[in-house]
């Protein structure tokens, strides 16, 4: 094969991963950008957001309708829980929040398993998003080419809530001071929720859109929370532009990781965040604290 | 207008505020002064809800208001300038002073707002840490205007700034008296204060011990300092 050509294909493919991974790293950044905490519980939505997509294609037979149902449920479900459970956490302790969203974690995790049962589940994708078009006379899959869209169809969808609403206003002064932006008449506590089902809805839709590819199962959510932990690392905690990039610099590491040096994939992600981490300790885009 | 009757309470383990009980009466500067750690920085947080277990009474035109979030404290009415100014550093000028406005501010709509405050207009696409401390606190003052409040609590204002500026915000805060708001100014700066002040509290371990309309308290000043403000 031209080298060229090869070299296009794992760029595409590597662009179409670091969008998956946008999705989960950005509902992760808000929540810590706004709480600063972080949320266990980010891969075991991303996963319930796979099945949920699944179950709703294997019944309805539409995968626009997955695309809409996944991330409602998700972010109904991290309305339910932020409410309920999380609030009253915030005044404590970050260990606190970090045992109950792992512990939200768990529960989840095994819900799924009760719920559909041990084995992967996969649906088709629909015919229209299931062929392959030619890139430098190379067959590659239109799917892929989907996900690069919808990756940065949610950046700028996000960077326009953060930028040009009144909500995203709020969430980039809570922040930065949360109790100066209460003082000033704003009800930080509805933005703290709205961020998380937000975040939730986000993780969700990621993981219907993966689905297809990857299947759903059990796991899927810890292989996935570990990437995103480390592009949040990388850009910066709580960075929107740091976690854009650092999607970008791990998909990139782990396709061409896998492709170039299959030997020493695993460890490129990891190379790739102690070396920045390294030369800034707070991230690319991060302050230190 | 703002009432505060017995207010008690603190941080975990120190009871900081024994019983502040005090009055901000509409169009007067009241100010608060008093060796630090006395609780003056406590008080105005626990007006603004930011305390949180406060015991005792704060009445705003007789609405009481103790209890209340501070969004709700906000809304009734009360507007904060905290110690250290407290600015968004990575938000713009005008993203600073939209954040105080849940609707376009009827009291001080931009032209009035920049009347007062005139460096800001040149100012308004630059972040809050771009700023100069005397232009942070002047738009902390700006961004706690926009909410309309009737009370105003302003936090040690003069920290850090240069005289000229100083003279600039008891300017300002003479002409938000004029206004008919009740200005509530927790102070260490004796210049300041009595530039401005209709009446001045001194407070000492958590209470109001003395009070004094501001001619009176010229006149005393010695013996004033002497007892409660020297170290």
């Amino acid at each position: 094969m031209d080298p060229v050509a090869l070299f296009t294909l794992q760029l595409l493919n590597a662009l179409s991963l670091s969008a998956l991974l946008f999705f989960i790293a950005l509902g992760l950044t808000l929540i810590f950008g706004i709480m600063r905490v972080i949320n266990f519980a980010h891969g075991a939505i991303y996963m319930l957001g796979a099945y949920v997509g699944v179950t709703t294609q294997t019944l309805t037979g539409s995968f626009a309708l997955s695309l809409v149902l996944a991330p409602l449920a998700a972010a109904l479900l991290g309305l339910a829980f932020e409410r309920s459970a999380l609030t009253r956490l915030y005044a404590r302790e970050h260990s606190a929040f970090l045992l109950v969203t792992f512990g939200l974690a768990l529960a989840l995790t095994e819900a799924i398993r009760l719920a559909w049962g041990p084995d992967p589940r996969q649906a088709e994708l629909p015919a229209a998003l299931a062929g392959i078009v030619f890139v430098l006379d190379e067959p590659f899959p239109v799917y892929r080419l989907v996900l690069i869209g919808a990756g940065a169809a949610a950046a700028l969808a996000l960077w326009l809530l953060l930028h040009r609403t009144r909500l995203g206003l709020l969430m980039r002064a809570a922040s930065q001071n949360a109790a100066m932006t209460a003082a000033l008449g704003n009800d930080v506590a509805a933005v703290r929720a709205a961020v998380f089902a937000l975040a939730c809805g986000l993780a969700a839709l990621g993981g219907a859109l993966a689905a297809p590819l990857f299947t759903a199962y059990i796991g899927l959510g810890t292989s996935v929370i570990i990437d995103a932990f480390v592009i949040v690392m990388i850009g910066g905690m709580g960075s929107f532009v740091g976690t854009a990039v650092g999607s970008l610099l791990v998909g990139f590491a782990q396709t061409f990781g896998n492709f170039y040096f299959p030997e020493l994939a695993l460890g490129a992600t990891y190379a790739l965040m102690i070396a920045v981490l390294l030369l800034r300790p707070g991230g690319l885009f991060g302050r230190e604290e | 207008m703002l009432a505060l009757r017995g207010l008690a309470g603190g941080y975990r383990g120190a009871r900081v505020l024994q019983g502040v009980t005090l009055d901000a009466p509409a169009g007067q500067v009241t100010a608060v002064i008093g060796r630090n750690g006395v609780g003056k920085t406590t008080t105005l947080r626990a007006v603004m809800g930011l305390l949180p277990g406060v015991e005792g009474e704060v009445t705003l035109a007789g609405e009481r208001l103790t209890g209340r979030p501070p969004h709700l404290v906000a809304r009734a009415g009360i507007g904060y300038v905290p110690e250290g100014r407290q600015v968004f550093p990575d938000l713009t000028v005008e993203e600073n002073l939209r954040v105080g406005q849940r609707r376009p501010s009827r009291q001080w709509p931009p032209e009035r707002l920049f009347a007062l405050l005139p460096n800001l207009r040149e100012r308004l696409r630059n972040l809050g840490r771009a700023l100069s401390g005397g232009e942070q606190q002047m738009l902390a003052i700006a961004r706690a205007l926009v909410t309309d409040p009737r009370v105003l609590l302003l936090d040690e204002p003069s920290q850090g700034l240069a005289p000229m500026v100083v003279r600039e915000l008891a300017a300002v805060l003479r002409r938000l008296a004029g206004e008919g708001v009740a200005v509530l100014l927790v102070e260490q700066n004796l210049r300041l204060t009595e530039a401005v002040a209709d009446r001045i509290l001194i407070m000492a371990k958590g209470q109001v011990v003395h009070e004094a309309s501001a001619a009176a308290f010229a006149a005393e000043e010695e013996a004033v300092r002497h007892r409660w403000l020297t170290m």
